[in-house]
Formats: C-alpha cells, sequence, structure tokens
C-alpha cells in the first residue's frame, strides 16, 4: 500500500504544486504555464497509445483538431454556448479517433505510422479546403464574449490557468488510474509482446482500439481546451508538425512514464522559448532535439530517471 | 497532347524521385521521411551554382547536374554514418531521426536561403543534352533537336530521366555493385556473413537515393523554382507512387510514377488542387490498409 500512497502522494502534490504557482509566477510564466499544461495533456493523451501501447502514431493532430475545430466551429457557427461546443469538440475526437483506429489498426508497424500520417494530412487539407468556414490557415478567432463557461471568463488569465489546470489534472489521474487497472496492464504488456498476449486469449486488437479512442479523445480534449482557453482556432494545429509535437514532448520526457509528457512539454516549450530569441527557425531545434534523443536517450527524463533511482515510478 | 506532355515531365521528375524512396526502402527498410528535404537541397544547391557560374546559363546548369546530386548524396552519406548506423536501421526509430533530419535542412535552408522561391535559368536550346553523356552508360541515349524550342527542355527532362532509369535498372541488374545491394536486400545477415560490407552498401544506398532525389530536384527547378518549402510535395507524391507501385519494388515504383504523374495533369483539370491531395492522401492510406503489398508489389511492410 505504501507503494500506491507514494505515487498519488508524488502526482497529486504535483498538482498542488502547480495550484499554488498560480499565485507566485509573474505574468508572463504564468501563461506560459497555463499553455503548457494544456499541451501536456495532449501529450498525456498521446502517451498512453505511444508510450503504454507502443503504437507510434503520426497523426494525433487529426484529434487535436477534431477537438479544436468541432469546439470552435460549434461556437462560431452553431451559436452554441462552451459547455456543449466543448462535448462536441471532445466527441468529434472520440469519433474520429473510432474511425481511424478501426482503419488503421489493421496495419502494425511502419505502416501504422504512414496510415495515420496520411490520414491526418488528409484532415488538414480538409480544414483548408473548407476554408470558408475554417479560414483556412488564417484560421478565426474566438471572441472573448464567446468564452464565458458557467459565468467564468476563460479569457482572463487566472480562470485560464485554472481551467488548464483542472483539465491536466483531470487527464494526469485519469492516465496514472488507467494503467494501473487490468485494462492498462493489458495495454504494457500488448507493447512488450503482441504475439504473447494475444496467445494468453487476450482481445489485443480490442485493447488496441480503446487505447487508440481513449487518446485521441484526451488529445480531443486538449484541442477543444485549447482553442477556447486562448481564442483561437488555426489550421496549422492539424498540419504535421503538430502530430510530431507530442511525440516530441513524450520521448524527451519520457515515454511510457507517467509524468514524462508534463517534463517534456515544459522542458521543450522552454528551449524553443528562450531560444526564440536567437533564430525564428524554431523547428531546427525540434530537428535538433529529435534526432539527439532518439540516438542517445530513448527512455527521455522520466525514463532514465526511473532506471537508476526511482524504480517505482509508474 | 500538352497536358500529356505536362503529366510526362511530372512523371520523369517523380518516377526519379520515387526510385530513391524506393531504393532507399528496399535495400535498407528505413522510410525517408527527409527524402523531399533532399530533392529541395538539389533544387537550392542548382539555384546557388547557377547564381556563382557566370558565362552561358547553360555552364553553371551542366556542373550543377554533377555537383548537387553528389553533394546531396555525400550529406547523406554522413547523415547515414553518423544517425542512422547507430540507431542500428531500427524502422520506427530511424523515422523519427528522419523527421528531426526534415526539419534541421528544412530550417537550416531557410535560415541560409531565404523564404524567397527563386527562379533558376532554364537551357532551352537542346544542345544542352550535353550533361547528360556522364550518364549515357548504356550508350542508349539519342536526342535530337526538337523544332517547339518551348518543350525542347521538358523533352530533355523526359530524356534524361528515361536514361537515368535505365541506368539504375542496369547498376541493379547487371553490375556486382547492383548484385551486392541485391543480395543485401534478400538477406541482410547472409549477406554480411558472405564477407559484404552491408553498411558501406547501406551508406552507400542512402547516398544514391538521396542523388536521384537531388537530380530529378534539378532537372525540374527550371520549371518549378526553388524554394525552402518545396520537398513536401515531392515527398507525399513519392510516397503514393512507392506504396502504390509496391514497397521496394522498382519497376512497380516507374510505372506507379507514371500513371500518377500522367493523371496528376487530369485529375487537377476536374478538381480544385487541395481536393486533389485529400484524394491522394487517403488513397495511400487506404491502399496501405487493405493492400499493403501495393497494387503490383509481392511483399507486404
Amino acid at each position: 500500500m505504501s507503494g500506491a500512497g507514494r505515487i498519488w502522494g508524488l502526482h497529486l502534490g504535483l498538482i498542488a504544486v502547480l495550484f499554488a504557482l498560480q499565485f507566485l509566477l509573474p505574468a508572463y510564466h504564468h501563461g506560459n504555464l497555463a499553455r503548457i499544461m494544456v499541451l501536456a495533456s495532449y501529450a498525456v493523451g498521446y502517451n498512453i497509445l505511444f508510450g503504454y501501447t507502443g503504437l507510434l502514431s503520426l497523426g494525433h493532430a487529426l484529434f487535436f483538431a477534431a477537438g479544436m475545430y468541432g469546439m470552435g466551429l460549434g461556437i462560431q457557427h452553431g451559436g452554441l454556448s462552451p459547455a456543449p461546443a466543448l462535448v462536441l469538440g471532445i466527441g468529434a475526437g472520440a469519433v474520429v479517433s473510432l474511425a481511424l483506429g478501426l482503419l488503421a489498426l489493421r496495419t502494425s508497424g511502419v505502416a501504422f505510422m504512414i496510415v495515420t500520417l496520411m490520414f491526418a494530412q488528409a484532415g488538414y487539407l480538409t480544414i483548408l479546403y473548407f476554408g470558408e468556414y475554417t479560414r483556412g490557415d488564417e484560421g478565426f478567432v474566438i471572441q472573448s464574449a464567446q468564452r464565458v463557461l458557467w459565468g467564468i471568463d476563460l479569457s482572463e488569465p487566472s480562470n485560464r490557468y485554472f481551467a488548464a489546470l483542472v483539465l491536466f489534472a483531470a487527464c494526469l489521474l485519469l492516465s496514472l488510474w488507467l494503467i494501473r487497472r487490468p485494462f492498462g496492464r493489458t495495454l504494457i504488456a500488448i507493447r512488450e509482446n503482441e504475439e504473447r498476449v494475444r496467445m494468453l486469449g487476450y482481445d489485443t486488437q480490442a485493447h488496441k482500439l480503446g487505447a487508440m479512442v481513449i487518446s485521441g479523445t484526451i488529445s480531443a480534449a486538449a484541442g477543444a481546451f485549447y482553442g477556447l482557453l486562448f481564442g483561437y482556432a488555426g489550421a496549422s494545429f492539424g498540419a504535421v508538425p503538430h502530430s510530431i509535437l507530442p511525440l516530441l514532448y513524450v520521448l524527451l520526457g519520457g515515454a511510457g512514464t507517467i509524468l514524462g509528457p508534463f517534463m517534456g512539454a515544459l522542458f521543450m516549450f522552454y528551449l524553443i522559448d528562450l531560444s526564440s530569441g536567437v533564430t525564428t527557425a524554431h523547428m531546427l531545434i525540434a530537428g535538433v532535439a529529435l534526432v539527439l534523443l532518439t540516438l542517445f536517450a530513448p527512455q527521455g527524463i522520466m525514463g532514465e530517471l526511473r532506471r537508476r533511482a526511482f524504480g517505482w515510478l509508474p | 497532347m500538352l497536358a500529356t506532355l505536362e503529366g510526362s515531365v511530372t512523371a520523369a521528375v517523380l518516377a526519379l524521385t520515387a526510385v530513391g524512396l524506393s531504393l532507399v526502402f528496399g535495400v535498407m527498410r528505413v522510410v525517408n521521411i527527409a527524402h523531399g528535404e533532399f530533392f529541395m537541397l538539389g533544387a537550392v544547391i542548382a539555384y546557388v551554382l547557377t547564381r556563382a557560374i557566370s558565362g552561358h546559363p547553360a555552364v553553371g546548369f551542366a556542373v550543377a547536374l554533377v555537383v548537387a546530386p553528389v553533394l546531396v548524396g555525400v550529406l547523406a552519406v554522413v547523415a547515414d554514418m553518423t544517425i542512422l548506423k547507430r540507431l542500428d536501421y531500427d524502422p520506427e526509430r530511424t523515422i523519427v531521426a528522419t523527421i528531426g533530419l526534415l526539419y534541421i535542412i528544412q530550417q537550416l535552408t531557410l535560415m541560409s536561403y531565404g523564404p524567397d522561391a527563386r527562379p533558376v535559368e532554364a537551357p532551352f536550346n537542346t544542345r544542352l543534352a550535353l550533361p547528360w553523356f556522364e550518364w549515357g552508360e548504356n550508350g542508349l541515349a539519342m536526342y535530337w533537336p526538337w523544332g517547339l524550342s518551348t518543350t525542347s527542355y521538358k523533352l530533355a527532362v523526359i530524356g534524361a530521366a528515361v536514361v537515368l532509369l535505365c541506368g539504375i535498372w542496369a547498376m541493379m541488374a547487371r553490375t556486382r555493385i547492383g548484385l551486392v545491394m541485391r543480395a543485401t536486400q534478400a538477406d541482410r545477415d547472409m549477406a554480411q556473413a558472405f564477407g559484404i560490407p552491408v553498411e558501406k552498401v547501406y551508406a552507400m544506398v542512402f547516398g544514391i537515393g538521396a542523388g536521384l532525389a537531388a537530380m530529378a530536384a534539378v532537372l525540374i527547378v527550371p520549371i518549378q523554382q526553388a524554394h525552402y518549402l518545396m520537398g513536401a510535395d515531392p515527398l507525399l507524391l513519392s510516397f503514393i507512387v512507392v506504396i502504390i507501385g509496391g514497397l521496394g519494388s522498382l519497376p512497380g515504383t516507374v510505372v506507379a510514377a507514371i500513371l500518377i504523374g500522367l493523371s496528376d495533369g487530369i485529375i487537377s483539370v476536374f478538381f480544385s488542387p487541395t481536393l486533389a491531395k485529400i484524394l491522394a492522401t487517403l488513397l495511400v492510406g487506404l491502399v496501405l490498409v487493405f493492400r499493403p503489398q501495393g497494387l503490383f508489389g509481392t511483399r507486404g511492410v
């Protein structure tokens, strides 16, 4: 029991620290951290599929964009208020991930990566194609008057921070709870040896599909919140670099660790933030980081910590 | 007629680019996401060289046609030896690494070359078929001066691509190097056991693949323009071609390139370019899902 206590303590402690930080941080970092928490939620969703199930998707921007546009178009053209719009966005993500899962999970390995990449690209192009509604690359702004959820104005910084924290805490605890359940354990077993798991009588296909839908839905929730909190939806959130982003976060932070996505998002965000003073070509940093990580630290930050000192880290 | 000609030019350049990608995948089992960036580098180097060399534009172009593929090939060999070799050519990790490579090359080009699209002057005179004598190892290439001066360069592109593809085929089928490559493709461990330096073969294949992309780019750059983002479309189209043609099958790749290249012009008459791209990407995804061995190939991924 002490093991479980330690694990829950660590993660609830992180959430408490993040809660306390909002009173301490200067405005600039306060805004950054809100953004990092939403992006980290996106990475948490990605980590469930990539880190725990071992399926490398190159198309998660499709889910993020499904959430963002489901929410954004619902408000912009459907005249919805934020709460049903969020539900619509998250629902859109669940449907899209179920559909892509049914198709893409018929393949594996390299073919799975290319299939997800291709469908995400098709989704991105679809956003551009319906530029009349989505305003394509330019995107559209969600006015702050439309961003009042249950009387709380989400364009106001401290409310925004708190909403981001709620989303992040929910995603983090959900993923922690999930991988400690038999379902999550089976996912890890599939990552390690799918053939053996199938032989033991598990329906691996159904488990993988479940992981895909959960992962896609969390990513869509992050997308929907991102659009709502920062008041903007644009096609670049559905483009290929935005699919690579959570991969980068998870690789840096540590694939298959609960805290990895957050650590990765935090470090990468500030790395790019600091480098933007030197050069505008910030994707260069991402490229170098990708190469160096695959070469020298495939375990990531939390993976190395777990390997060296803290074997109990989930 | 004109649409067919335009389509043939697209098909010729596409076939070269896609054969490079297919070769790398076939022999090394590596999906090179950075392939489009090697294409882009070829075009940019061609621009720089034709600017640097004064005199008749044909001289600069001839130099570019030789130097750009070699430079890009060398760069690819270096990338192979420093990055891919250390990953032990693991399929999934090399994809992530080549995505990194894509960003590095693209952003470095943006920083040094700038965001503008720049034209390269076309050597319209048909006498400029000279550079391809460098590659005419099978001696079958024959060009005649064409009366239509506006299309002479495009015809030369098609001719050059045909010669190059024949050259590649001859290399794979007739020479010792090709034999070694095919042996490595068939069974890496067995090839190694028979004393084939597999890692050197891999480095060479990666270099040749990148060099082919660069060569295709030099050929097309007088028709298009050199731009740091120009690698995305060739990458996507090459993927389509390689997947439809059957992964790693060279004849399938060429047939698919001709099909896609010719139909590209016709499809874009009926649909908007964006819709055509949507249909194309969906097609690739669905072919991979339902027919992973490709429409012509026999082997799965």
